[in-house]
């Protein structure tokens, strides 16, 4: 987790394109400036980072569900509920799954869990568009196998 | 046609909190009702499921940029009904 870059994601570890589901990990890094103001003293994630780590999550399912051909903008939040609190060093679990898969849009559904137990979730809308450079599509593409992406369950 | 405006009607006035009394099969979903492009994701999740279709949004919006089709023609209450019902005999055309 690149919290500097907003590269929430560390590593895909699965990702079923039949049954629309994926999971990702991400460590919370154990230092960051985000820390000295969330909160002086008391280091915790904020929650909108662990709604953008779902939304990321979900992204990458998208993204691979598109085949490469659409990125994913987060359009709405509903049902957020952050459960408990996360602080640096923990390992979070995400996992997501395709709830409707619209013309030019996409509901979720996203959760994470951090030594099993639940930590938040919330259903996810998210817009699907073309590709506005082939520089972005490059640069996401750079991204994808840093996070272990499965380009071969894309190109079956 | 009647059933599916009214379908239709119900989701949109339960979606974005508008009286039902005010959407006509002669409303414009964007210029008389003020739908924005989000709030018509949820209708057309809605619609989508109510009807076991999918919108076409993006063929339609790519249409209206191109200057091939008008909003009207998709977003006027009673074409968007007709659409839908289009796509319903459609699917039930196809091909199992």
């Amino acid at each position: 987790m690149r919290l500097d870059y907003f590269l929430l994601i560390d590593r895909i570890v699965d990702l079923k394109l039949g049954d629309q589901t994926i999971r990702t990990e991400a460590t919370v890094p154990t230092n960051s400036t985000i820390f000295e103001g969330h909160f002086p003293g008391h280091p915790l994630m904020p929650g909108v980072l662990l709604i953008e780590t779902m939304a990321q999550t979900a992204g990458w399912l998208l993204i691979a569900m598109t085949k490469f051909t659409r990125i994913p903008l987060l359009a709405a939040v509903k049902e957020a509920k952050l459960r408990t609190v996360v602080t640096p060093g923990q390992v979070l679990n995400v996992s997501a799954k395709i709830v409707h898969d619209g013309s030019g849009f996409a509901i979720t559904k996203a959760d994470i869990a951090c030594d099993g137990k639940p930590v938040c979730s919330a259903e996810l809308t998210l817009r699907l568009i073309e590709f506005p450079d082939p520089a972005l599509r490059a640069g996401m593409e750079k991204i994808a196998a840093d996070i272990a992406f499965p380009m071969e369950a894309i190109r079956g | 046609m009647s059933s599916t405006f009214d379908t239709v009607a119900n989701i949109i006035s339960e979606t974005c909190d508008i009286e039902r009394e005010k959407i006509t099969p002669e409303s414009h979903a964007i210029d008389d009702l003020g739908i924005d492009s989000l709030d018509f994701l949820d209708i057309a999740f809605a619609i989508d499921k109510a009807f076991g279709i999918k919108l076409p949004l993006e063929q339609w919006t790519q249409e209206v940029n191109d200057g091939k089709a008008t909003t009207e023609q998709y977003f006027l209450l009673k074409n968007l009904s007709a659409r839908i019902d289009e796509l319903v005999a459609a699917k039930g055309a196809a091909p199992a």
